[in-house]
């Protein structure tokens, strides 16, 4: 059997994903066995142009992290879209735009602002922006052009499967890999996890009854080692995402953030969370539960933090 | 602006405020006729989501019809209304849509009166905030699929 080609790239993303590919171990000596790497700029020298000579479908996987936030983004997506059998938008980033998705709060203006002139760490009194196009002796360089919304990779090429995660654990990226290996592929479309329905499912901590009197952000309270973290007040979001990767956050005393996205059949996972985390405020009294709604800074922020491009709204209103 | 009609959805729920629309009904009550009732079962089956759905595919407004709280055909679903909109109401804030476009009142059966009242002034409201500025394009393949 001839060896499978695998690609992989980044497009907007931190590098996370990149090591998770890595997590895998030991077991990356099977995949080196059964599959050769023709593209991936974090580990090998290949250039664009290399890919641009690729005949189309050549590829049997492209392993894609990143969200879709400038035109090199883009051009890449469509480029190792075309030439791939299989686009696999691997981590939170491709799936649902994740954290540089964030900046959909904002638009392109706020976002070069902050960057480049108002954080304290900043030294610009000449407020220079980044420049699509800019002439120097040797001739004009050019940068690709930061587009205002951030796009999952969804929404930019046709998608076959997903791997959830931020970054994705080591047991969901080898549930990918083997299956692709063993030529055993779900449905297209599939996002490719351990087949339970919530982090709540995977998680030790002890369950009761869910009534709050107060929210607590991490730094306000020492969770107590045993029992389920939204009972005692802390904004986990296992409830309302996808499980696979194991409940490792809660276990480690710290909330799930809901990285691995929507559970199954879930279109607006923040949506989703907002309705089961104020359901369980412990109050009849509008006033109180005002009150007690107040104590959460920044709930659009904390229900989409991984999902906002790929959400109902997608972006904010910015006026 | 002036010619601005709202669209406006309301979720009704079954056992009250839906009979409460009724009798405004029956009664020959006029109210605005910028409302589209859609019948819940009761007010705790509005899931946020509907309201956001209805936001971002052109409604104006949103109202959230419910039982009086301890009034509740199924005990306590209003009350998870009641703790659903503040919050929602907050966050939809942070993506610059005025909290004024969702309102939640409680209507009984008996409520005619005020069902056409509740209506009129905040068709009056959503009016004077004029459209709601979501690009309505912005539909994505994802919610096509889902309908």
């Amino acid at each position: 059997m001839a060896k499978l080609k695998i690609a992989l790239y980044w497009a907007a993303s931190c590098g996370g994903c990149e090591i998770a590919t890595l997590a895998i171990h030991e077991k990356i000596l099977k995949l080196a066995e059964v599959a050769d790497i023709v593209f991936w700029p974090v580990g090998l020298d290949f250039k664009y142009a290399d890919v641009e000579k690729m005949a189309d479908k050549s590829v049997d996987v492209c392993l894609f992290n990143g969200a879709i936030r400038n035109e090199e983004n883009e051009h890449m997506a469509k480029l190792l879209r075309a030439k791939s059998k299989i686009m696999i938008a691997y981590g939170s980033c491709a799936y649902e735009g994740c954290i540089p998705g964030l900046s959909n709060f904002y638009n392109r203006q706020m976002t070069m602002d902050r960057a480049y002139i108002e954080t304290p760490s900043t030294d610009n009194p000449k407020k220079i922006l980044p420049q699509t196009k800019f002439k120097v002796p040797e001739g004009e360089l050019e940068l690709p052009e930061l587009y205002d919304t951030v796009k999952t990779l969804g929404q930019t090429v046709d998608v076959d499967y997903i791997v959830p995660g931020c970054p994705p654990e080591e047991r969901t990226t080898w549930l990918a890999l083997e299956a692709l290996i063993s030529g055993k592929l779900p449905p297209k479309g599939t996002v490719i996890s351990h087949a339970v329905k919530a982090v709540c499912d995977e998680c030790p901590r002890k369950k009761e009854e869910k009534k709050i009197k107060k929210f607590y952000r991490a730094y306000e309270k020492v969770p107590e080692p045993e029992r389920c973290l939204l009972e005692q007040g802390f904004l986990c979001y296992g409830v309302a995402t996808r499980g696979g990767c194991g409940a490792l956050c809660p276990q480690a005393n710290m909330r799930c953030t809901g990285c691995y996205g929507p559970v199954e059949g879930v279109i607006d996972q923040g949506a989703h969370f907002l309705s089961a985390l104020s359901s369980i405020i412990d109050s009849n009294d509008p006033e109180e539960i005002q009150r007690i709604v107040d104590e959460i800074p920044d709930p659009a922020g904390t229900f989409y933090r991984y999902s906002l491009p790929d959400s109902l709204l997608r972006r904010a209103i910015v006026k | 602006m002036d010619n601005f009609e709202p669209k406006i959805v309301a979720f009704c729920c079954n056992w009250c405020s839906y009979a409460g629309a009724d009798l405004a009904g029956t009664s020959r009550m006029q109210y605005s006729p910028n409302i589209r009732i859609i019948r819940v079962m009761c007010s705790g089956r509005v899931n946020p989501l509907f309201i956001i759905k209805a936001l971002s595919i052109g409604a104006d407004g949103v109202l959230v019809l419910g039982c009086h709280p301890g009034d509740c055909h199924y005990i306590e679903g209003n009350y998870k209304t009641m703790r659903r909109i503040p919050l929602l109401k907050k966050m939809l804030k942070q993506f610059g849509i005025d909290e004024e476009r969702i309102r939640l009142e409680w209507v009984s059966a008996s409520e005619g009166a005020k069902f056409a009242e509740v209506t009129n002034s905040f068709t009056q409201s959503v009016k004077k905030l004029g459209p709601n500025s979501l690009v309505h394009s912005q539909q994505s393949s994802k919610e096509a699929r889902h309908g």
